[in-house]
């Protein structure tokens, strides 16, 4: 039983997501590889090869690796599937975009998002927008898999020593080409790993609003995400969205401000440890998971909140 | 140029769906079918190139039973020229889907494959990306943004940092996501028109394909419900709350 899991990062670090995908790949037992590809990207390798729990890192440079295309990443991983028994990857866009790739390539089911293993051929993934969870069992020799970060803790940064082996570049597609990418800047931490979230929904009225929610998310030192209305709204960029189909997410502490709570947007904040609600609207579905429900309008709670958090030290 | 879309039939989005008592799938009888909203997005996506000229005919594909032939009239009714059922009573996976719209590619030749990113029921996420790879083209996934010609597609796409934009040469796959467009609603005129287009049925079988499912469902259950905490009066009380009580901040 080996385990590979294809490695996210931006040539430089690896992100926080290939921690967790590495915690699933050890839970199955066998041994875990880290594939990176990309250009110039030997510092992120290196930064893999301490990952806890990682035997090899394979590393795999050249210039049409560089956007991460599909197109050219699938048939690397499956060059080198035949070695493994289990092909893991995130799943965040990459990896979704990736891995069906690969499964079809080698003529197997792919297992989207699972949120838990029951062993090596056996795992709980949600459906129905995590409404319902299934677990299922599969037949194939290979297991393609992508791993839902927020059901998983991160291994840990140091400990690991691995070997980086370098593989041969193989042939590029040039049939896709990448004209550019627009990525949100920011000083906050990360949306899909930040410990603390504050939201806001379409009861913010609009993206200057959102400057309330920031104010609250640098004293908590929280990141700030949104519902699919704020977003459709045009309030915040789409990387913002919560929900089934933007992001997953389990932070320790979510805050959803007029955020109404529809099955789509709890699907993605459920199992935050603490949720706390700021509606004017008590009917609001979102009251009936909430832990904390503060009724009121938000335009004179959120700076009510700025100002007691004022108060307190916050760790 | 011909534009194929594929469409499923799922439970609609606003149903809440149970599990059955014994655990053995999730209860769907008499619960309302629609087209997966993202599909629907394809289906509009792919009207709206036909209307600009790019588009000559647009087949609109689905794969299930035969009730997956009201998806098919209702995406005629929006625009589609042609639908084709893939009848089957077999629970399909997305691997024996993307074999079976490879199949019809092979046949109908369309220059773009739509698809909705993922349906709402298995939130598999997996159909385009496999199908791109069984006929060996370019792929874009969860599209926000597509400006065809006869050769390229340039398609925007939203990924977790942000945007995304890739040049695709011709036949290629998007899979379409939720700010692409926003569907029309059907006419009546239309919805009559729809149902004299026509429609054929296949069946895995005469498309040579095995539909036959790698995974076995063990067993399905509801994760545990949360419940509700309790309401605070003002900010203050939340964040001491939240200090003393949750210990978060």
């Amino acid at each position: 039983m080996a385990v590979l899991v294809v490695a996210e990062h931006d040539n430089q670090r690896i992100k926080a997501s290939t921690f967790t995908t590495v915690t699933a790949a050890a839970q199955l037992g066998g041994e875990v590889h880290l594939l990176v590809v990309g250009h110039n990207c030997r510092a992120a390798a290196e930064q893999a090869a301490k990952i806890a729990g990682v035997a090899k890192v394979r590393l795999t440079e050249a210039q049409h690796y560089a956007d991460a295309l599909a197109e050219n990443l699938a048939p690397l991983v499956v060059s080198l599937a035949r070695s493994y028994t289990h092909l893991l990857a995130p799943a965040t866009t990459d990896g979704k975009n990736l891995m069906p790739r690969v499964a079809a390539l080698l003529d197997v089911a792919q297992i989207s998002e699972i949120v838990a293993i029951e062993s090596s051929d056996t795992f709980v993934r949600p459906i129905y927008a995590g409404s319902v969870l299934a677990t299922v069992r599969s037949a194939d020799p290979i297991k393609v898999i992508t791993v839902r970060g927020s059901a998983f803790g991160a291994a840990a940064g140091e400990g690991g020593a691995a070997a980086i082996e370098t593989l041969e570049a193989i042939g590029k597609a040039n049939r896709s080409r990448f004209i550019g990418r627009q990525l949100t800047r920011s000083e906050r931490p990360e949306l899909s790993a930040a410990r603390r979230v504050i939201s806001g929904g379409r009861g913010m009225g609009s993206g200057e609003n959102f400057k309330l929610l920031e104010e609250i998310a640098d004293k908590l030192g929280a990141a700030v995400g949104a519902s699919r209305a704020a977003v459709d709204a045009g309030f915040v960029p789409n990387d913002y969205q919560v929900g089934q189909t933007g992001k997953v997410i389990a932070p320790e502490l979510y805050i959803a401000v007029g955020i109404s709570g529809a099955i789509q947007h709890l699907a993605g904040m459920k199992e935050s440890k603490v949720i706390v609600a700021i509606n004017k609207d008590e009917e609001a579905p979102i009251f009936q998971l909430a832990d904390y429900g503060l009724v009121g309008d938000l335009f004179q709670v959120l700076p009510e909140l700025s100002c007691a958090l004022d108060q307190i030290k916050t760790s | 140029m011909k534009v194929l879309v594929a469409a499923k039939r799922v439970v609609d989005a606003n149903v809440k769906v149970r599990v059955k008592a014994d655990g053995s799938g999730v209860d769907v009888a008499n619960l309302k079918l629609s087209t997966n909203p993202f599909d629907e997005i394809a289906v509009e996506e792919a009207v709206r190139l036909k209307e600009a000229g790019v588009a000559t005919e647009i087949v609109v594909v689905s794969c299930g039973t035969a009730g997956c032939q009201e998806t098919l009239r209702a995406a005629m009714a929006i625009g589609a020229d042609r639908g084709i059922l893939v009848e089957t009573a077999v629970e399909l996976e997305p691997l024996a889907v993307a074999k079976l719209l490879r199949a019809l590619v092979c046949k109908e030749e369309p220059e773009l494959v739509f698809l909705g990113k993922q349906a709402i029921d298995d939130d598999a996420n997996q159909v385009g990306q496999m199908l791109a790879a069984m006929l060996d083209w370019p792929q874009a996934t969860f599209a926000s943004k597509i400006t065809a010609s006869t050769k390229l597609a340039t398609v925007t796409r939203e990924i977790d940092g942000g945007l995304e934009t890739l040049e695709l040469q011709l036949p290629a796959v998007v899979t379409v996501d939720l700010r692409l467009n926003t569907p029309r609603y059907a006419t009546l005129p239309n919805i009559m028109k729809a149902k004299k287009k026509p429609l054929e049925t296949v069946t895995p079988q005469t498309l040579g394909v095995d539909p036959k499912p790698r995974l076995t469902c063990l067993r399905v259950t509801e994760p545990p419900k949360r419940q509700a905490g309790i309401k605070v009066s003002d900010a203050a009380e939340l964040v001491y709350k939240l200090r003393n009580e949750a210990k978060v901040i």
